[in-house]
């Protein structure tokens, strides 16, 4: 269906009557309310969408949804995804998942999604905490976190999602966070224009488990100095007063510097079409912890062979070179003989 | 020299066999699959009713030589109508020490050993564990034996083509396929066209299995040790265009031909696994069909995609063996909460674990019928022979798509391995097994409103709506927690759960009024049934055939639906005074029938990763018919004693 069939949408048609039933003061609340908004925008149809998810607090998200959705397993949504794409590739599917959901049970999916290129818009909720089991450490905890099932503090090193991403070659990465209606929308809306799979972290607060996690990076009052806003095309640069940017050392090491320190040509300009991932994974690891400036946006947006649309292709160009299939002549394909 | 074939030659009747069984084993690069994969081509198209039992290891390359690395072939070919592969071959060909110390054993009394003499030397026998060559000693003094220097005469006829020593002995089994069809009067041209069509891009290859092929049939012409020659003449099988067709391969194509009958796209998620595998090599060449194949990351998520794709409309298929069935039970108990069709294929082999990868067993029943959490049944159907797979196929989806459930379809390694000849049938007679998408509101809410309730069932089959994704107004929500029957929205109250589990269930159960009625072969009134289930069903055919001919009081039947199992199969089994279930197991199905009929059914086991002889049947069963006439004589002496 092309886009200029489609009506005309509401946020209310893409709302369900379902009642909402995450905590009160959730950073779920302020991710559905930015996918609410932002789908009338996208010139589809409900019918054409399909949300699957997995299992965890955020994995409620298609129940909210006024589209096609499937609540399924445990860190299989990107499986169960890939196989409504590679059936129906018309369709507009997005995956909802947490950081125990998609990146301990279900690691695997989602790294073989991203390897695919499957056309999947992957919604990664990070509050880095176990919220639907009551608060154990996560694989994106910080070492030391202390949980119920860590009292004396984790010692698990933590995963850097967008490392994961990057590391599983995923042809489009970003990050955003909860509090930041505009920054989402414009960063999903990015993902969904992303012609295969795309992977967005989302810095998401659990209010009941682990209140605050990302309060020193994405609180009103901290973001002009601790996040940096990547734009394709522009130079790397954050602070009040964009007085800082980000340079890379001939040891191929980047570095934060005052802008005045350094000639205008040493600081980075951000390229999200470079097919060397090597410069997004650099900026993806420039923060290893929440007490430095850490970069949100689109790190990563390069086009590559697409796969559900090349699952299709092979079907089609088999259905030119053989026809359409006939069953007898498959029955008689080994060679017959007849008995009188 | 092709000249030299006698091609016509023809046994005169006193050479005539009534069937012949045919092992050929060597080590496992000795090519001894595809040997008896020709011998099998040659006498299907010449008419013989055959059955094969391919036996390899699960090594790729186990260790040259050794009785661990022994690839065989049986294949027994007849005049007649056959069931299974034979209990005893009546030929062995042996390519080496290994495979003479692995297979000897097997040999009918005085039966006919070929083996490869110039195999036969020290480090050979050493590898394969014989002190002394037992081409020298008594060991093979009970047989027929002929010995041939396989490798040297190929080597000989191979050298001027130009062919190395080393290229050439990779020939010498064309040299024994060669003998044995001298010795059996199969024909030669198929053969050789095979060999041009197979080799003909390497044609120094070609020519050098050519050149073995006709001086190993050369060789038996020309030696009188071989005697004369035999014959199997074509059998009289009802009229009809045949092929042969092994179970994997008729498996996939009933696979591709549901998907036609069900006018649905298929998309099948797999994981390499044996003996599974080649169900999703043969759909991956039918991609005209549309049907995609996607090989997943893993077990898990191969059956995710399915039902992914059977979400969005296709006929969703997984295929896998035991391990991969315990790893996608999760996501089948999914499937039976949001009641959306399956299929589920399990090839099942040795188990525990990685057990014994390419040898056959059917210790898979009790996970297929119980093997997920939560109150989960589901339909289970059992293929019976390797063509028959092909029917089997379709039934399970049919019901699959009628009862929007996940089904699994239980085959197993000898099954998908062996073949037998399969009297093609007409692709218009086959059944239209499509349903209808849900296209539009099915309730009215109390403002007068349409709506879509997507648990709304129907009345006859309590099958849910199929409304799938692309379907404006249609717009719902599965997933695996509770949902209240008709809205589907989420409910967890306790009242709800009780009917919901109830209502899965009974939608299963209900099932059991949609299958065909038992076939029983054999008298109403028999004194032993024998019960069985999948591919039993070839030894089981064979023993109560013979046990008929001579007036045993025995009937056989044999249940392709395993859950729910058919609504006569109670008054069936109580009607006799034994029931015998031979299984590959230790007794699962028997487990089964007792618990559901209250009978005192015996199970009659095997867990050796081979089939049954159809002599073991007929041993129970005389055991069984033995037992009964000892009891009815105590009962005599008992009534008839004074008082």
């Amino acid at each position: 269906m092309s886009t200029a069939q489609v009506a005309v949408t509401t946020k209310k048609d893409w709302s369900s009557d379902q009642e909402v039933r995450w905590c009160p003061g959730c950073g779920d609340y302020g991710i559905l309310l930015a996918v609410q908004t932002l789908m009338p925008d996208l010139g589809i149809a409900p019918e054409n969408t399909v949300f699957v998810s997995g299992i965890g607090c955020s994995s409620r998200f298609p129940y909210y949804m006024n589209t096609y959705g499937m609540h399924s397993i445990h860190g299989r949504a990107p499986a169960i995804a890939t196989g409504v794409a590679v059936a129906r590739p018309d369709l507009d599917v997005w995956v909802i998942t947490g950081d125990g959901d998609g990146l301990s049970i279900g690691g695997n999916h989602l790294i073989h999604a991203l390897r695919r290129n499957v056309k999947l818009n992957i919604l990664l909720f990070n509050n880095r905490i176990y919220g639907l089991t009551k608060g154990q450490f996560s694989p994106t905890s910080p070492v030391g976190k202390v949980t119920k099932s860590t009292p004396m503090g984790s010692i698990d090193p933590p995963f850097n999602p967008l490392s994961v991403a990057l590391g599983a070659e995923a042809s489009f990465v970003a990050r955003t966070h909860d509090l930041d209606r505009k920054h989402m929308i414009e960063t999903f809306r990015a993902a969904h224009d992303h012609p295969g799979a795309s992977f967005v972290e989302i810095y998401q607060n659990c209010n009941v488990f682990n209140d605050g996690q990302f309060d020193e990076v994405t609180k009103k009052q901290a973001r002009d100095e601790m996040m940096i806003n990547l734009v394709h095309g522009e130079p790397i640069t954050f602070g009040a007063e964009q007085q800082r940017g980000v340079t890379m050392g001939v040891d191929g090491q980047l570095r934060l510097v005052e802008l005045a320190d350094v000639a205008p040509e040493e600081v980075l300009i951000h390229d999200a079409h470079r097919h060397d991932p090597s410069l997004a994974f650099a900026l993806a690891r420039l923060s290893q912890d929440d007490h430095s400036p850490t970069p949100f946006g689109v790190f990563r947006d390069i086009e590559r062979p697409e796969y559900a649309g090349a699952v299709a292709d092979q079907v089609m160009a088999a259905s030119e070179a053989r026809g359409p299939g006939d069953l007898s002549a498959l029955l008689r394909s080994n060679g017959t003989w007849t008995v009188d | 020299m092709t000249e030299t074939i006698d091609r016509s030659g023809t046994a005169d009747d006193d050479h005539v066999l009534d069937h012949l069984i045919v092992r050929f084993a060597g080590d496992s690069g000795d090519g001894m699959q595809l040997t008896g994969d020709r011998f099998t081509s040659v006498s299907a198209s010449f008419g013989n009713d055959l059955s094969t039992l391919p036996d390899f290891p699960a090594e790729i390359r186990a260790p040259a030589g050794t009785v661990n690395g022994v690839s065989a072939f049986q294949v027994n070919i007849a005049d007649h109508k056959i069931t299974t592969p034979g209990d005893e071959p009546n030929v062995l060909v042996a390519m080496n020490p290994a495979a003479l110390k692995a297979d000897l054993h097997r040999l009918e009394p005085g039966g006919t050993v070929i083996v490869n003499e110039d195999a036969f030397e020290d480090r050979n026998l050493d590898k394969a564990g014989y002190r002394a060559n037992p081409l020298d000693d008594d060991t093979l003094a009970s047989y027929r034996v002929l010995k041939v220097p396989m490798t040297s005469l190929t080597k000989e006829v191979c050298g001027p083509l130009g062919v190395k020593p080393r290229d050439a002995e990779r020939s010498k089994n064309f040299f024994a396929l060669g003998l044995v069809s001298f010795m059996f009067t199969r024909p030669v041209e198929p053969t050789l066209d095979w060999i041009a069509e197979k080799f003909g891009k390497n044609e120094q290859v070609e020519a050098a299995n050519k050149a073995a092929f006709v001086a190993g049939f050369n060789f038996g012409e020309t030696t009188e040790a071989v005697g004369h020659r035999y014959e199997v003449r074509p059998a009289k099988l009802p009229t009809g265009e045949y092929t042969s067709v092994t179970g994997n391969t008729a498996l996939a194509w009933g696979i591709v031909a549901a998907g036609q009958l069900a006018k649905l796209p298929i998309t099948l998620g797999s994981y390499p696994i044996t003996p599974a595998s080649d169900i999703l090599h043969e759909l991956s060449k039918h991609k005209h069909f549309g049907i995609r194949t996607v090989q997943a990351e893993d077990e898990i998520a191969a059956i995710g995609m399915a039902l992914g794709a059977a979400f969005a409309g296709h006929l969703g298929v997984t295929t896998t063996s035991g391990p991969g069935v315990a790893l996608k039970s999760e996501t089948t108990s999914l499937a039976v909460s949001i009641e959306l069709p399956l299929l589920l294929v399990d090839i099942q082999r040795g188990g525990p674990s990685t057990g014994l990868p390419t040898k056959t067993e059917a210790s898979d029943l009790n996970i297929a019928l119980y093997g997920r959490h939560g109150e989960a049944p589901i339909p289970v159907i059992a293929a019976y022979t390797p063509a028959q797979c092909f029917h089997a196929a379709i039934e399970a989806i049919r019901i699959a798509l009628k009862y929007r459930t996940p089904v699994i379809l239980l085959s197993d390694g000898y099954l998908a391995n062996g073949s037998e000849p399969w009297n093609l049938p007409d692709v218009g007679s086959l059944p239209d097994i499509s349903v209808p998408f849900a296209d539009g509101p099915n309730h009215v809410d109390e403002d007068g409103n349409d709506e879509f309730w997507p648990y709304l069932r129907d009345e006859t089959t309590l099958a849910r709506p199929w409304a799938i994704p692309g379907t404006p107004g249609l717009m719902h929500r599965v997933g695996g927690l509770e949902k209240a029957d008709g809205t589907g929205n989420i409910d967890y109250t306790p009242d709800n759960h009780e009917k919901m589990v109830h209502l899965r269930a009974d939608k299963i159960a209900a099932i059991a009024a949609d299958i065909p009625p038992t076939q029983l072969n054999g008298d109403a009134d028999a004194d032993v049934l024998v019960l069985g289930w999948g591919s039993t069903w070839a030894a089981i055919d064979a023993a109560v055939q013979r046990s008929h001919r001579v007036g045993k009081s025995v009937a056989s039947a044999h249940i392709m639906h395993l859950n729910p199992l058919p609504s006569d199969l109670g008054d069936i089994v109580r009607r006799h005074k034994r029931v015998i279930v031979p299984e590959l197991n230790l007794g699962q199905f028997t487990q089964l029938i007792r618990s559901t009929y209250l009978v005192d059914a015996k199970a009659l086991t095997k867990v050796q990763g081979m089939p049954f002889k159809s002599r073991e049947i007929e041993a129970a069963i005389d055991e069984a018919l033995a037992s009964i006439a000892a009891e009815s004589s105590t009962n005599a002496d008992t009534e008839g004693a004074p008082s």
